[in-house]
């Protein structure tokens, strides 16, 4: 490995020719007006931009069904909704928030930011990168649709296990099932464009590892995306032929097994798992050495860690149904494969730790997001690595401790990521420095809330409360009041988020180019806001 | 559409072509391998008699000794499948038998209702470990089972524990569920072929 100074984006040093479109104003390159540029548009910031609207609208529903779990939580007994309900509310909550607000984000920074860090005019595949959207919203319309269909919307969690999903799952089932298959659809274009961009439309002397890391993330994501989605929408079709059309794939009473529903579901879901974190993974490996002032600290092993936790990503599915029965021999494979994960992930930490040691760091809100990142994610490993102990994993499995575990990698890891990502970039992508004040403000309400509400579901899980009850023990009553107000104050700060936002698009004091002093990367050589066209003549990278 | 892209001066160095191309094969590789799951699964639980269920018809080779010094205890378990109106019972509930020797026990069926009814049992055999050393030559859950309305049947199972079984375990369950497949007899007819092979 050479010797050279590699900051976030490995390209450190690289002087950048002129490569900004001077003749925009000469003829038709602006976009479109009125709503056709939005529904026909090819351009990838635009895309980008309605990803990640349209992502933070699922947020704000996700969020919203997550509010009417919490305020049914708040006291033992049944108070607001019925038990059917609520069950709808827990598994249109997973299903929105995993497919409709984490993922669409990541997919909207990656059209927003790939082709600028690349030095790309635009994606590989722009028409089927519109495509890929556009499919979002009908998937979506259908799933949420379902809340009003005779019978309910789905009720089975969003892992919908067979037979709970095949044969007593409500008629909407059907139309979950279809929406499923679209939305998969979407992530496996949306991941083709992201495979063919990096690797076709890269900047001459931009090589593999002089990549921006946040690039390589996403290409891993993207290969993790075409390898499980496939699995996730043969499974479902699995479903739909035991529902609708007789077969016994899952049936036991026609020769099928309802575990290989979870053996199926899990290869996909594990992946699944990193899909939602890597992308995180590859922004805070630019933000943090922005804010430290310094190189990222072992831009190589960042590399080769994501794509270690990848492969490993494969062969720990089971792990998450230890308690169906699975023999000794595959209990300790699967609990030392999951282990294993730790190794690279620890090498993650530690090189961000690294780069922020003896850094000249500055916390604004970017980098507040980054380092509760690092902090918070930390936590939900080790419990992960807790649920990865086969014999403890009997206590903890399906009480609150997973619910707590994996709320603790998703919300300040792939939710935070999100929003330091969003911080991060937003003076780029409007041409205003948000309010940085107002910014803080929602990094300590989100951080202190997100804490309260998260944090004692530790407690509970230990303690044996199930999830996706509507009701519990009195014992429990304490702790889940406290869940119920911090979760109130996560989910009432987002609307701050909002506002931040709003006022950033409509005005502010001007950003510079490069409004972060310790930013690299190409994305920060073109003005702010950054022109329609970018990268028409591509950069040198040296 | 107005935002024409504007040329690349930059030829692409791959074509995109290409890419789309093993990246849509990938995607029908995996499409395929998440339904090539499914008798993976079934293979790898036959070998390994992971999942409880026990195996087919066993041919005894004849030269089976009585390995008289061992008790194995052996107990049966019925029940019914969802909304299955047979009243099924073991006839035997628990038995002892020496690990070789072949042993015959009942089970009891009955169809209450007033209409001709189809029934089948699937096996599940605990622990697991003990799978692969429970050997039926003969099983009700071979095959399906018809009963007429009212009548009632006494469904023979001959199994030999192999005298493999390990040592430590003293004790095997079986338990058998009985489906109703009348419907799924009724609309397709195809239940014959999931249901030989499981036994």
């Amino acid at each position: 490995m050479d010797k050279r100074h590699r900051w976030a984006g490995g390209n450190g040093g690289a002087s950048m020719s002129a490569v900004i479109d001077t003749h925009a104003g000469e003829h038709h390159h602006g976009p479109a007006r009125g709503i056709s540029r939005w529904l026909l548009t090819t351009n990838h910031k635009d895309i980008g931009t309605m990803y990640l609207v349209f992502s933070f609208a699922m947020f704000l529903l996700g969020g919203t069904m997550a509010m009417v779990i919490r305020a049914e939580l708040f006291e033992p007994g049944l108070q607001i909704v019925q038990p059917e309900f609520f069950n709808q509310m827990t598994t249109m909550h997973g299903l929105i928030m995993v497919f409709g607000a984490v993922m669409p984000a990541f997919v909207g920074l990656a059209n927003w930011m790939l082709p600028m860090m690349i030095g790309a005019p635009d994606m590989a595949l722009p028409r089927m990168n519109n495509w890929s959207f556009w499919l979002l919203p009908c998937a979506f319309l259908i799933l949420v649709s379902t809340l009003f269909m005779e019978g309910g919307a789905p009720n089975f969690g969003w892992t919908f296990y067979a037979p709970l999903s095949t044969t007593y799952g409500p008629p909407s089932t059907t139309f979950f099932i279809f929406a499923v298959h679209i939305m998969g659809i979407s992530s496996i274009m949306g991941a083709i464009n992201v495979i063919a961009t990096i690797l076709n439309l890269r900047a001459p002397g931009m090589t593999m590892m002089k990549m921006p890391l946040f690039v390589w993330t996403w290409l891993i994501t993207a290969f993790l995306l075409i390898a499980v989605m496939p699995v996730l929408a043969g499974v479902v079709t699995m479903m739909l032929m035991d529902i609708n059309f007789g077969t016994s794939f899952f049936d036991a009473s026609g020769g099928g097994d309802p575990v290989l529903f979870q053996h199926v579901f899990w290869f996909f879901g594990h992946p699944e798992v990193y899909i939602m974190i890597l992308p995180a993974f590859g922004a805070v490996s630019h933000i943090i050495p922005a804010f430290s002032r310094k190189p990222l600290f072992g831009y190589a092993s960042m590399v080769y860690a994501v794509g270690a936790i990848a492969l490993l990503s494969f062969v720990v599915w089971a792990h998450h149904m230890f308690t169906v029965g699975v023999p000794i021999a595959g209990q300790l494979f699967f609990m030392y494969a999951t282990m294993l994960i730790a190794v690279p992930t620890g090498v993650k930490v530690f090189n961000w730790v690294a780069t922020m040691f003896r850094g000249s760091l500055t916390f604004e809100a970017p980098m507040l997001f980054a380092v509760a990142f690092v902090i918070l994610f930390t936590i939900g490993g080790f419990s992960g690595l807790m649920l990865a102990i086969a014999p403890a994993d009997f206590q903890y499995h399906d009480t609150y401790f997973v619910v707590a575990h994996f709320h603790y990698v998703l919300v300040p890891g792939a939710i935070f990521g999100i929003f330091a990502s969003a911080y991060f970039w937003l003076p780029k992508w409007t041409g205003h420095m948000y309010d940085e004040t107002l910014a803080k403000t929602h990094f300590w309400l989100s951080f202190i809330g997100m804490n309260l509400a998260f944090f004692p579901m530790h407690f509970l899980g230990l303690a044996g409360m199930p999830r996706r009850i509507p009701d519990y023990a009195l014992q429990f009553a304490d702790f889940n009041m406290v869940s119920s107000i911090g979760a109130f104050m996560f989910g009432a700060t987002q609307l701050l988020f909002l506002l931040i936002v709003v006022k950033c698009v409509r005005g502010g004091e001007a950003a510079p180019a490069k409004p972060w002093d310790g930013a690299e990367g190409l994305e920060w050589t073109v003005p702010s806001p950054a022109p329609y066209h970018t990268f028409s003549t591509p950069p040198e990278v040296k | 559409m107005s935002d024409t892209p504007q040329p690349n001066p930059q030829p692409p160095r791959r074509s995109n072509a290409r890419v789309i191309g093993w990246c849509l094969a990938g995607v029908m590789g995996m499409f395929a391998f998440g339904f090539a799951m499914v008798p993976l699964y079934d293979v790898f639980c036959d070998i390994t008699g992971i999942n409880g269920k026990t195996a087919g018809r066993y041919q005894a080779s004849g030269n089976e000794e009585t390995d008289a010094n061992r008790i194995v205890t052996v107990q049966f378990i019925a029940q019914n499948g969802p909304d299955m109106p047979w009243v099924f019972r073991p006839v035997t509930r628990s038995i002892t038998v020496h690990p070789g020797e072949p042993t015959t026990v009942n089970f009891y069926a009955e169809n209450p209702t007033t209409d001709p009814m189809v029934g089948q049992a699937v096996p599940s055999l605990a622990p697991a470990e003990g799978t692969l050393y429970f050997h039926k030559t003969e099983c009700f859950c071979f095959n399906q089972q018809a009963l007429a309305a009212g009548e009632t049947v006494q469904m023979p199972l001959v199994f030999i524990v192999d005298k493999a079984l390990p040592e430590h375990i003293r004790k095997l369950t079986l338990s058998y569920t009985l489906y109703d497949q009348s419907e799924l007899q009724a609309v397709s007819g195809s239940g014959q072929d999931n249901t030989n092979n499981n036994g």
